[in-house]
């Protein structure tokens, strides 16, 4: 198992990595130069000038620090929303028992697995029937709502490997339910509230659909139907577009990068995720 | 004195968001499907079956769901079986083994919407990288004495060409989609129990035959779930399609979820948009059934 591989296969190993980073790569280069360069002398030419221009117009002039705003706005309540309602929902199927608990568990299991067209028309009926079509509430709730089914999923595993002993010993001491969902259950749920933080920072982060349903004044778009917005306007300004592009990769990025361990071991969970 | 401790006070938010936001939309869909709502009017006409009746009489549906199967049957073979190599072999010593995993799962963390913004510039014409790389190709072919014109790689229009559009965007999407099948199959290999394949490796089984009589099929769990997964996500692709090419040109690269969108959103036939949900939903009830079926069974 341990054996070390031939050097052909390390060699093409290599030779498809660099492959795949290519067009990133590509992309980076392509950002830095500006169109006219571009367009006189073709990509192979060496730059005339390396310029940060195509960085400075996109986050300024081309909004795109407006939409990446934006998706900040979306994701950070989204995310304390669903934090902080899994682990309450998780806490109460496991500490209590009760006749609903499987069905409740079950229900928030199946639904979340659900195609997200299913839900698509009537979100967007609701969100205007409650008047936040349009606003920065109509994603964030959404959002909450939608990932409680998974988070409490994975959640709820997490809390069934805590012993009961340690709930009922908090008891005994005379302490509420309250506090020992925030002062015991809270701590021990830790890890896997850290593999949900990163995974659904990504995912809603990454969102472009609900964003597209949601909501529709330029001035509220996430950096995803931003971006969409922006190739529209600067129809062949590529270094430009492709400049905002990486920009709107940062965040995730140093996520990420920052996260990298909590990230795996959340894609790990969240494989049977719809 | 001792008072039974009550859940409801940490369910019902949770569970009154859950129901309002995805519970209901759910089921009002399937009311939808038999309905004429235009997505304005507050009132609409019930229709029956008309609905359905009309989709299985469009060749648009036709080639959205035949698109769908292609993507599927793509995202089985191709990015699976790279994915399943790239993290067999990664998961010997070699050097500069973090680049190399980083490399190939970079494209996961990118948004899909960025992703299609990225390749669209690849695909371009005239300004892409992939024309730019063919035309480099070309010069060099026509330097060794070939007869062939570089400029000619200028004319390819990747997703403006109908027998192109969907294959490019499968491209992009399976640049993307092998960074995800590897990881996953790199935890499976981690939780692997070395003695098992030690004592192969002492049975003198090397190799090939190391990987497809002993490592494959202990990874039997992974490839289930890699197999559910790259399904699923082939059956709802959205973000590739409709930032690429909208489905065009001419419904060549259309899939259901895109269709779907268009048919809502731009020609506020809700009704027909819900029948679409509605046939994709039965499409993946069943690897959705089986993993319901699967949960209920653990609980015993």
């Amino acid at each position: 198992m341990k054996a070390r591989l031939s050097p052909v296969v390390v060699a093409l190993l290599w030779a498809s990595a660099l492959l795949w980073i290519f067009p990133l790569a590509g992309a980076l280069l392509v950002s830095l130069r500006t169109l006219d360069d571009l367009t006189l002398r073709g990509f192979w030419s060496w730059p005339k000038e390396i310029t940060l221009a195509n960085y400075v117009r996109a986050w300024a002039e081309a909004g795109v620090s407006r939409y990446l705003l934006n998706s900040f706005i979306i994701t950070l309540p989204s995310l304390l929303g669903i934090l902080v309602l899994s682990s309450m929902a998780a806490y109460a199927l496991v500490r209590f028992r009760f006749r609903l608990a499987l069905p409740i568990f079950l229900l928030f299991l199946g639904f979340n697995m659900v195609p997200f067209q299913m839900l698509m028309l009537p979100v967007f009926r609701l969100a205007n029937q409650l008047g936040v079509y349009d606003t920065y509430l109509a994603p964030i709730l959404f959002h909450t709502a939608f990932q409680l089914g998974f988070a409490t999923f994975v959640l709820r595993n997490f809390m069934r490997t805590i012993p009961a002993s340690l709930f009922e010993s908090a008891v005994v001491d005379g302490a509420g339910e309250w506090t020992i969902w925030r002062r015991i259950a809270l701590p021990l749920m830790l890890p896997g509230l850290a593999a949900i933080a990163t995974l659904e920072f990504t995912w809603i982060f990454n969102d472009f659909l609900w964003a597209l349903v949601l909501l529709s004044r330029d001035e509220l778009k996430p950096i995803t139907t931003g971006l969409a917005n922006l190739r529209g306007q600067y129809i062949s300004d590529w270094p430009l577009i492709v400049a905002g592009s990486l920009l709107a990769t940062l965040p995730t990025l140093l996520v990420f990068f920052g996260l990298q361990r909590y990230f795996i071991q959340g894609l790990t969970l969240g494989a049977t995720k719809g | 004195m001792l008072r039974r401790p009550s859940p409801v006070p940490f369910l019902w938010l949770p569970l009154a968001l859950y129901a309002l936001w995805v519970v209901y939309p759910t089921l009002a869909t399937f009311a939808l499907a038999f309905s004429d709502w235009d997505g304005v009017s507050p009132r609409w006409n019930w229709v029956g079956l008309e609905n359905f009746a009309r989709l299985f009489r469009d060749p648009v549906f036709y080639q959205a769901l035949g698109n769908n199967l292609v993507w599927a049957v793509v995202f089985l073979l191709l990015p699976t079986s790279a994915g399943l190599a790239l993290a067999y072999l990664l998961n010997h010593p070699v050097p500069g083994e973090r680049f190399l995993k980083v490399s190939f799962y970079l494209p996961l963390v990118l948004s899909p919407a960025v992703v299609a913004v990225v390749w669209s510039w690849i695909y371009h014409p005239q300004q892409g990288l992939i024309n730019a790389l063919l035309a480099a190709v070309l010069k060099g072919l026509a330097a060794l004495g070939f007869q062939v014109d570089p400029e000619a790689a200028y004319r390819i229009g990747w997703l403006g060409d109908p027998r192109l559009a969907l294959a490019a965007i499968l491209g992009a999407a399976c640049w993307r989609q092998v960074g995800y099948v590897m990881l996953l199959y790199l935890a499976g290999l981690k939780t692997l129990d070395p003695e098992v394949v030690e004592a192969a490796l002492v049975d003198g089984a090397t190799g090939w035959t190391l990987f497809r009589r002993i490592v494959f099929p202990l990874l039997g769990p992974i490839t289930v779930i890699v197999v559910v997964v790259s399904t699923v996500d082939s059956l709802r692709s959205f973000d590739l399609v409709y930032v690429m090419t909208r489905g065009g040109p001419f419904h060549s690269s259309e899939v259901l979820a895109n269709y779907m969108y268009l048919s809502a959103f731009h020609d506020y036939r809700m009704g027909y948009a819900a029948a679409i949900a509605v046939v994709l939903f039965a499409i993946t009830f069943v690897p959705i059934a089986f993993f319901l079926g699967r949960a209920v069974k653990e609980e015993g």
